[in-house]
């Protein structure tokens, strides 16, 4: 990982006018943006603004119908997700996917797989490198537990763990993979404060280990506590992009998620836009 | 190995190296050894068919293909060209693994079942040819005057002498298969089992793994095919066609396709109802399996082994009685 | 000019292609059916047209119906044992996984080819002609005028087929239910009478390929597995689900085969069909005429 601190000024994610679409409906039209290294850059954006769809183009589980994407310097867009894992992008999903029947422990073992390289026929016969290798992944995968606090749970199925502690499972099982960026879609969802105020922790725990976190949330404290950056999509394009409290007061902003009451001065804190807040922000 | 699993192999081991001393014995169960011989040829093939269905999720159609390959080329290179029976099973083993391979890698990059049709369409494809090139195979006469096999200087002859090698190759392949789904590579399994995204997210090649399970699969089936050949000394087409594969499939899901015990107990299981039972029935064999698979897919998906295990963990549960409530 | 076409090898084997092509073509239509509105893929589908053949020459034979009821009844009786397919197997296993459907439809037809074999033996049937009149010559090639019922046949059903899933309120609906399911649910239609439906409908298009057949090659109990195989193949080519796809690929499989089978080996002509399956499956899974948009999509 050291080798990544010398290029550190450049972009960690470069999105290069993507757009997708899926026959005749447009996810995205276009969202370009530029994420630096080591923040924590929120995604914000009414329902089917096109969050996911830009997680998934950029993980690698679509393939954008135009535009690029830059990870590290090197063009990823259409490569399979498990090369771009490899390289060192990891995410988790809106809707849980853990592996259920598999135990804690192991959910997060499987993560080490790209790190690893014990193959089948080293497995089948149980060559010794194989073996140190199995008692590290293992080690690896019980640090990365307690670092989100999942210790005690370890030997359970997950399918067997409450909600909150399946997303902060998934959560552990991303940073298993050593990634230089974590892409979290909707960690939030459907934990309560406690719980959100616990994830906004390991979240800036995360920042402080070097690693760039991408985060689409609806929850707003959270967006709001956290971010370095923000990024606002509406209909499947960058609508604004700057630090939480200039997006917090960007009319258009209030706009898309409020409606045109509030962003017309009837309850929004600053009324009609001035001039300077109408520049584009760069992102 | 958890304890039960290291006794139930024990047992296992035992019972096998008791099992043509015993059955010797009496001339009405001599026969059995035969029987278990034969089932223990398909266990080889079913094993690798198991963790392609039952992990990787995947259905080939195609095992008796493999299975062909592996009987004929040993059947040939020995018969023709009087290879050593060990190097022609290590080179039939070759060429199903190659050509696994080559229907795999392009079946298996896509998502869905292509790989169900592709083994499909091969499975025929290698009948017809076993059919047709009748100058190589004999054709639908069949290939005769296959050498037998010597292990270590001695020559295997004699029911014995096959039953030991036959499963001696099965346990090795058991405890290989073992090993696999116990480490790295059979997590990835599991995981692609569970959520096959969510695993490619994690950095597991998904169909890369697959292809290499499928290999797995047919070189098994390859070397369950040599040991056939050898044994029986004459093959014909008629024993490498679809209804094979079929039958091979119906071993799997009867015992249960996540466990590897499931593919001992069902191989063996319907090796002896084909072998002996449907004798006298010869008629309804065709129906009887249809009928079978039919049943188990739709009632028993988890097949014999793990039903069976969960029926005798729920009865050993105690169950409180209608006399405690009242107190 | 006109000597390249007088009694040419070649056409021969041109009009027996497209003859057995049409036949393809019908049993790809009944793949296509049944994955239009579920998204299935029938493995039982070749059972069905052996069926068709077996059951026509038992209602024409032992029955003795004249032969247009025989073959209607045949067809009926077919389509019938569709629905319960459906009904009574495809229902229970409707919320299993891909692969358990496909082992399910697997098991549906050994039962069927068994039940074939207990009922009709192993030997082979055929049914008259259904006309009286013997070959006649065109063009210097010998043209049974069965082929010229299977080709007429074929082009009604298609056209049928194409009228009712165009037009009519069922045949509209059938399509919405592979589109959402749910969406055509909310909008009141009866999704599990659709999928019924598909089945029944599927059954009867491969009974009516079965029965037109059987007077030029014979059928027996254990024919429906590679019929259904080159039928399929001519779905995969066409696009899964693409009506004129199937049409098209069909003929192109079986002129294909029939070309093979004069000029090159007549033992390898089953594997052309499976062996143009194959590259089909690797180098354009979409088919010819599908979209790999739409492709992609799918479930299957």
């Amino acid at each position: 990982m050291d080798e990544n601190a010398v290029r550190s000024a450049d972009p960690v994610l470069e999105l290069r006018d993507v757009r997708m679409h899926f026959g005749g409906v447009v996810a995205l039209k276009g969202v370009s943006a530029s994420i630096p290294r080591g923040i924590i850059q929120s995604v914000i954006g009414p329902n089917g603004a096109g969050k996911t769809t830009l997680l998934n183009c950029v993980s690698g589980l679509l393939t954008p119908s135009s535009g690029g994407v830059v990870f590290q310097g090197e063009p990823v867009q259409g490569k399979p997700p498990h090369e771009i894992a490899r390289r060192g992008m990891s995410r988790t999903f809106q809707h849980v996917a853990l592996f259920p029947r598999m135990s804690v422990r192991e959910n997060v073992m499987v993560g080490r797989h790209a790190r690893t390289r014990a193959g089948f026929w080293a497995s089948g016969f149980r060559l010794p490198f194989m073996r140190t290798e199995e008692a590290r992944i293992r080690s690896d995968a019980e640090a990365w537990l307690d670092f989100v606090g999942l210790g005690a749970e370890r030997d359970l199925p997950a399918g067997a763990l409450p909600l909150g502690k399946q997303k902060i499972l998934e959560i552990a099982r991303a940073l298993a993979t050593d990634p230089v960026l974590i892409l979290l879609d909707e960690p939030a969802g459907g934990l309560n404060t406690r719980e959100t105020e616990e994830l906004g922790e390991l979240l800036k725990r995360i920042q402080q280990k070097g690693v760039t976190v991408v985060l689409v949330e609806h929850d707003m404290n959270l967006v709001m506590d956290i971010s370095d950056r923000v990024l606002v999509l509406h209909f499947g394009q960058v609508l604004a992009c700057g630090s939480p409290a200039e997006i917090k007061d960007n009319p258009d902003v209030i706009q898309a998620y409020l409606g045109e009451d509030w962003a017309n001065g009837g309850g929004g804190p600053h009324g009609r836009s001035s001039d300077s807040e109408k520049e584009e922000m760069s992102c | 190995m958890t304890h039960r699993e290291k006794a139930s192999f024990i047992a296992l081991t035992v019972f096998l190296a008791v099992f043509p001393w015993i059955a010797g014995m009496s001339r009405s169960f001599g026969h059995y050894i035969d029987v278990m011989i034969f089932a223990g040829i398909f266990c080889l093939v079913t094993l690798g068919l198991s963790l392609l269905m039952g992990f990787a999720g995947q259905i080939s159609l195609a095992q008796a293909a493999f299975f062909g390959i592996g009987a004929y080329g040993s059947g040939i290179l020995t018969g023709h060209f009087h290879w050593n029976p060990w190097a022609a099973l290590l080179a039939s083993a070759g060429a199903a693994a190659a050509v696994a391979w080559i229907v795999g890698v392009p079946a298996l990059r896509l998502k869905g079942h292509y790989l169900a049709m592709a083994t499909l369409g091969f499975g025929v494809i290698v009948h017809i040819v076993m059919n047709e090139e009748v100058d190589w195979t004999g054709g639908p006469s069949g290939l005769g005057g296959i050498p037998g096999m010597s292990c270590a200087g001695r020559k295997i002859s004699g029911d014995a002498a096959w039953f030991y090698l036959v499963w001696a190759f099965v346990l090795a392949a058991f405890l290989f298969s073992r090993h696999v789904l116990h480490s790295r590579i059979g997590r990835a399994l599991r995981a692609i089992h569970d959520d096959e995204k969510a695993a490619e997210a994690m950095g597991v090649p998904v169909s890369i793994l697959k292809v290499q399970v499928f290999v797995y699969s047919a070189v098994l089936a390859s070397v369950g095919g040599s040991l056939y050949a050898h044994y029986v000394s004459f093959l014909s087409p008629g024993s490498f066609d679809l209804m094979w594969s079929v039958r091979f499939v119906l071993m799997v899901v009867v015992g249960g396709m996540q466990s590897l015990w499931g593919a001992l107990v069902g191989t063996v299981l319907l090796t002896f109802i084909g072998n002996e039972w449907l004798q006298v029935f010869a008629d309804f064999e065709i129906l009887v399996y249809g009928g079978i698979l039919l049943v188990m897919a739709l009632f028993v998906p988890q097949g014999l082994v793990v039903w069976l295990d969960a029926l005798v963990r729920s009865k050993a549960r105690p169950v409180s009685t209608p006399s405690d409530n009242g107190s | 000019m006109a000597d390249i076409f007088h009694g040419a090898a070649w056409l021969q084997y041109a009009l027996g292609g497209v003859t057995i092509g049409a036949i393809y073509a019908l049993v790809a239509l009944g793949y296509n059916i049944i994955y239009n509105v579920t998204e299935i893929i029938n493995f039982a589908q070749g059972e069905f047209v052996m069926l068709g053949g077996l059951f026509g020459v038992f209602y024409y034979q032992t029955c003795g119906l004249p032969l247009g009821a025989a073959v209607l009844c045949a067809v009926a009786t077919v389509g019938l044992t569709g629905l319960l397919l459906e009904r009574y197997v495809i229902r229970r296993a409707r919320h299993a996984t891909v692969l358990s459907m496909i082992i399910v439809t697997i098991a549906f037809s050994i039962l069927l080819k068994g039940g074939a074999m207990l009922a009709w033996g192993k030997d082979p049937y055929r049914l008259p002609a259904f006309s009286r009149s013997g070959a006649f010559l065109w063009q210097g090639v010998a043209v049974q005028p069965q082929a010229l019922w299977v080709l007429g046949i074929s082009a009604v059903v298609v056209g049928v087929l194409t009228v009712f899933f165009r037009t009519s309120f069922y045949g509209k609906a059938m399509l919405a239910c592979a589109d959402n399911a749910e969406a055509a649910r909310l909008v009141g239609i009866p999704v599990r009478t659709m999928v019924l439906l598909s089945f029944g409908l599927s059954a009867a298009v491969g009974a009516v390929a079965g029965a037109a057949i059987c007077p030029i090659t014979l059928m027996e109990y254990d024919r429906g597995a590679l019929l259904g195989l080159k039928g399929f193949g001519a779905a995969v080519l066409g696009g899964l689900g693409q009506f004129y796809g199937a049409l098209v690929a069909g003929i192109v499989l079986g002129l294909a085969e029939s070309l093979c089978a004069g000029y090159v080996s007549s033992g390898y002509k089953d594997a052309v069909a499976l062996v143009l399956l194959m590259l089909a499956l690797f180098f354009k899974p979409e088919g010819l005429f599908g979209s790999k948009e739409a492709a992609g999509l799918k479930r299957f």
